[in-house]
């Protein structure tokens, strides 16, 4: 593993090895972990406020204090409502997000090319796409069970449906903002569609299309938990696992649940966040504002 | 002298043009471009100068007259670089050569070249953010000469620059007209850029553009940075200047 570069590698004069890590750069770390640390520390307190001075013990269920919804809803591995059993639906969850994302990114990328060559397609489509955003998940989920019952595939669909619109939106955007001078630059050394599309419009569609992508891939995990909450069928995943605590009263676990839950869409939203600095750090000004 | 017409590269016939909104760029433009000429256009901002170059490449059709270009070899240097950021110099370099289908080995010799003769070696890994505006121009320039284009159009690509980058590439643009012997236009608003490099300058009136006086700069080649404190020179340059005041209604 390489040392970071702020950090000097010196031999004192008693030959032993030592490492001298720079006052800025310790400064900097400082300032970017003591605020949230401070601020995360804050909440706990809050939390541990309500739980035991504002709670009476008979109404302590609806917010347990922190320890406990570590050691219920983290502590405890096996049985039913134990860790293992939140890991296996949110490996569940992950999988319908995933595959849902997939084909957002498949159809909205399609779509989006189509729409970048023809005018035409893109006043046809684009009414109906902001129709279909519009529409509330809720108010289409009955019709989702009715076509596709109330499976993966249901959930995969709903996935697909609350994640697409950002995808679209941002990669014609995107596909659209090569400047003119550089169109004009291809048309002078008569290039085909393709080639302009191929190394024009798409690599400077590729910070747009990052950017929405890490919108749509936490929509994607909201889509999973909310289809996963409404169709029964099938794995468990942390959608259902929440409406049972919910009935059930199990504040530990549920709060352990949501935790989990956000924590996926976390490390969706930092995934893409290493592609897209791995594919246009380089040479995109963006990618550094938005890491 | 008149130019040999059997080595016309570029020619406009009774040019006009009138946009669709109704602006009236260009009227009744007719001048020619040969090998080894380099005419400069100046006239002040909006009246044409820009439109001309379109046309003359084909970007624009023009609403009355014709163009000649007799080679189709052209190479065209915009106000903006225009690179693409997510290639490095090497690559932006290479991209014309790309379009064209030129094989790799071939592409990349001739790519290292066009570096090489606008001093950017060295800088090939470059990425376009981490260059100078000057450095990203001379990138243009490279990227246009490795297709060793018979005629050369400029529209008015030193305009952003500071004073000294712009003389330098100034110079070396001269340098580099008298090494490959193209037809080249170019098109600005300041007048020592334009006597500096060119054989022949045109003035331009305000919109709609016509050529109103031309010029032929008597100087040899290659010119010394120190000829712009030649007398001769500044009466040249003051000649040009009163005939584009002459024709502005202030």
């Amino acid at each position: 593993m390489s040392k970071p570069k702020n950090q000097k590698l010196l031999r004192d004069q008693g030959k032993n090895w030592r490492i001298e890590i720079s006052i800025p750069y310790f400064r900097s770390v400082l300032q970017n972990t003591v605020p949230p640390l401070a601020f995360g520390l804050f909440i706990l307190g809050g939390w541990y406020l309500i739980s035991y001075a504002i709670l009476d013990e008979k109404k302590r269920f609806l917010l347990q204090p922190p320890h406990k919804v570590l050691v219920n809803g983290f502590f405890e591995w096996g049985g039913r409502d134990g860790l293992a059993e939140m890991l296996l639906s949110l490996w569940s969850s992950t999988k319908v997000a995933g595959i849902g994302l997939f084909f957002a990114i498949l159809i909205g990328f399609s779509l989006a090319v189509l729409m970048s060559q023809a005018v035409a397609v893109e006043k046809a489509l684009f009414p109906y796409l902001v129709t279909l955003q519009a529409i509330p998940i809720l108010a289409i989920v009955p019709l989702i069970m009715f076509w596709w019952g109330s499976g993966q595939t249901s959930r995969v669909v709903v996935c697909i449906i609350i994640s697409l619109f950002p995808i679209i939106v941002n990669t014609l955007f995107g596909l659209q903002s090569a400047e003119k001078d550089m169109h004009d630059l291809f048309t002078l050394h008569n290039a085909s569609s393709f080639t302009r599309l191929r190394k024009l419009m798409i690599p400077a569609a590729l910070p747009a299309i990052f950017a929405g992508l890490r919108i749509s891939a936490g929509l994607s995990v909201i889509g999973a938990i909310v289809g996963d909450f409404f169709f029964g069928k099938g794995e468990v995943g942390l959608g259902q696992l929440i409406k049972r605590f919910s009935s059930e009263l199990q504040g530990e676990e549920l709060i352990a649940a949501v935790i989990l839950s956000s924590a996926l869409g976390v490390a969706v939203f930092l995934f893409f966040t290493w592609i897209q600095n791995r594919a246009i750090g380089r040479w995109s000004d963006r990618a550094e504002l938005i890491s | 002298m008149m130019p040999d017409t059997s080595t016309l590269s570029l020619s406009f016939d009774e040019i006009g043009m009138v946009y669709p909104d109704g602006t009236e760029a260009l009227t009744n433009v007719s001048f020619s471009v040969a090998q080894n000429e380099f005419i400069t256009v100046v006239g002040p901002s909006g009246c044409g100068k820009s439109t001309l170059l379109k046309i003359a490449s084909d970007l624009l059709k023009p609403t009355s007259g014709a163009v000649d270009v007799s080679n189709k070899s052209l190479g065209y240097i915009f106000q903006d670089p225009t690179l693409l950021p997510w290639r490095t110099v090497l690559g932006n370099v290479e991209l014309l050569c790309e379009l064209h289908q030129i094989p790799k080995d071939e592409r990349r010799e001739k790519a290292q070249a066009a570096i090489e003769l606008v001093g950017l070696s060295g800088f090939e890994r470059h990425y376009p953010k981490t260059l100078s505006g000057g450095m990203k121009m001379r990138t243009s320039l490279a990227r246009t000469l490795t297709l060793q284009p018979k005629v050369f159009l400029f529209d008015e690509p030193f305009g952003s620059l500071d004073e000294i980058t712009r003389e330098k590439l100034n110079e070396e643009t001269q340098l580099l007209f008298q090494k490959e012997g193209f037809a080249g236009l170019f098109i600005t608003h300041s007048i020592t850029e334009a006597v500096f490099m060119s054989t022949k300058v045109y003035v331009m009136s305000e919109r709609p553009g016509k050529i109103v006086a031309g010029f032929e700069i008597p100087f040899g080649f290659p010119r010394s940075p120190t000829l712009r404190f030649d007398p001769d020179f500044a009466e040249v340059c003051g000649h040009i200047s009163s005939a584009l005041r002459g024709n502005r209604h202030e």
